[in-house]
């Protein structure tokens, strides 16, 4: 199957096991070009292994995802760990695997906010350099589709601030599509075109209205997180009508405080 | 000039020395040591059949570090505790190696030629066999260098650049059999694994990328192996060992160099 021009991933009915636990449940997603898509979940809700998945780094159970041929994806991971045994420096670390020339580097480095970097060791650099480092990489060859898998863990809450408005810039100078995960609601809320609410199957999404006041939303995060939205207090209950009833623990502590 | 054994020698220690730096690069990189000692001990084993079935040395060291190296890698990717798994692997195969030379008949072995090597004894032939699976090993690495170094910092960066990590392994597992298999006349099954880490461990105070640690690493281990020779010829001492001893020695010094350079920042 191949797509059209508005969409540059379709992920259709995706399930992915890791040994005996299904991490995703029939998820379905499509990103078109220009957007700022925002994941959403708790811990272990398959957040990570959807991303891996669109990559190509897993084998899905059943489903299938379909990129646009000829698809460019800048991928940040959660973490990433350079062993001190290796020497390498920022800029050679920006021309993985490709044959990017000096000035592409630069331009790279200045777009994401650390221009001076290029020849310093990568185990040199602070965790919010490091950060915009990977964020130069992933921006190296003009992608279609950024994804950008918690890239803000480690920088404090100015850092992140600034981090997401470099990327509403980078969206805005290159028109790529974002998909992101992050746990910072707020800031997330506030730069998303689009929020899904993933926890091992899709609970829900939308715009960031619309998904904040969703009550599976609030089952998951609560109504303290939404900020101004958290005068706005919902119970309920919620189920799915999924033929397999996915395991999942809402947590429904901080309604209560 | 190849009449001189001494030359031989040499040359042969250089092209070790050359494949290894490379691939001993990623060895310190991926902490693949003790694959490389598992890979290299199980060499042995391949000597032994190649000794039964009358075929050459080269080819059954070549096969059965292949086989191991495979098993090894396929293992950790399924995710098994590798450091129990390669000791049990790494010394069952050197053991299960010089049991089944003892054996066979017929031969007198001088076992300690494929524990230690025996580099004075190059051949011509010997010569040839060691350039060319040394100019494999090279040709291999420096074809997927850019890969593999992606696939070495983080396997789903590789995922997302279109690479395929597996596949990746795979090149190096080739070449981590290629080079125990032409380097077991040099140093012998015991110290290809320190071939292949010193070099690299003494390259890495000196260098500011991985390309730089490659040629680096090549230039200790050739100085490494003319040295170690010369030094054996003078004092009478093994040829394999005392190669071995001359990158300990550049190991010790870089990381001095590391350690003084450290306190005056």
């Amino acid at each position: 199957m191949s797509l059209d021009q508005t969409t540059l991933v379709s992920v259709e009915d995706l399930s992915l096991r890791h040994g005996e636990t299904r991490v995703l449940d029939r998820v379905n997603l499509t990103i078109r070009p220009g957007e700022i898509v925002t994941i959403v979940g708790p811990n272990g809700s398959g957040k990570t292994s959807l991303l891996r998945a669109i990559i190509g780094a897993s084998q899905p159970e059943r489903g299938q995802i379909t990129r646009q041929v000829g698809l460019k994806v800048g991928y940040v991971p959660q973490k990433l760990h350079i062993d001190r045994t290796m020497p390498i420096t920022v800029e050679r670390f920006l021309r993985l695997p490709g044959k990017a020339t000096r000035a592409a580097c630069r331009e790279a480095l200045e777009t994401a906010g650390v221009p001076d970097l290029s020849d310093r060791q990568m185990s040199a650099l602070s965790g919010g350099q490091f950060q915009r480092v990977l964020l130069a990489r992933a921006l190296m060859e003009q992608p279609d589709l950024l994804l950008l898998d918690e890239a803000t863990q480690g920088l404090d809450q100015r850092g992140s601030a600034a981090f997401y408005s470099r990327i509403e810039e980078v969206r805005r100078q290159t028109g790529c599509a974002v998909l992101m995960i992050s746990h910072e609601l707020h800031v997330v809320m506030s730069a998303s075109d689009r929020v899904i609410c993933l926890n091992g199957h899709v609970c829900c999404e939308g715009t960031p209205e619309i998904v904040a006041s969703a009550p599976e939303y609030r089952a998951l995060f609560g109504t303290g997180t939404g900020g101004a939205l958290a005068l706005y207090r919902h119970h309920h209950d919620h189920s799915h009508d999924h033929g397999e009833t996915c395991d999942h623990d809402h947590d429904h502590e901080r309604e209560a405080g | 000039m190849l009449d001189d054994f001494m030359v031989r020698a040499t040359l042969a220690g250089v092209g070790v020395a050359l494949a290894a730096a490379p691939l001993g690069c990623f060895v310190v990189w991926r902490r693949m040591a003790y694959f490389g000692d598992a890979t290299a001990h199980a060499a042995i084993l391949g000597v032994a059949l190649s000794l039964a079935l009358s075929m050459s040395i080269f080819a059954g060291a070549l096969v059965v570090a292949l086989l191991m190296a495979v098993t090894v890698s396929t293992l950790s990717d399924r995710g098994y505790a590798m450091d129990t798994l390669l000791g049990v692997l790494a010394h069952s195969a050197l053991a299960v190696g010089l049991v089944a030379v003892s054996f066979i008949s017929g031969v007198r072995i001088d076992l300690m030629a494929y524990l230690f090597g025996d580099i004075l004894a190059v051949s011509k032939a010997d010569l040839l066999v060691i350039w060319g699976g040394a100019a494999l090993v090279v040709g291999l690495i420096g074809w997927r260098w850019s890969a593999l170094l992606t696939a070495t910092l983080n396997t789903d960066l590789a995922y997302a650049s279109g690479l395929q990590p597996r596949r990746e392994q795979l090149v190096l597992t080739l070449s981590l059999a290629i080079t125990v298999a032409v380097a077991i006349k040099v140093v012998g099954a015991l110290l290809i694994a320190a071939l292949l880490i010193i070099p690299s461990a003494a390259a890495r105070p000196l260098s500011r990328t991985p390309e730089g640690m490659a040629l680096v690493a090549a230039g200790i281990g050739t100085i490494a192996a003319a040295a170690g020779l010369y030094g054996a010829y003078l004092f009478d001492t093994p040829a394999g060992p005392s190669i071995v001893c001359v990158a300990a020695l550049g190991f010790v010094l870089t990381s001095l160099f590391q350690a003084v350079k450290a306190s005056q920042a």
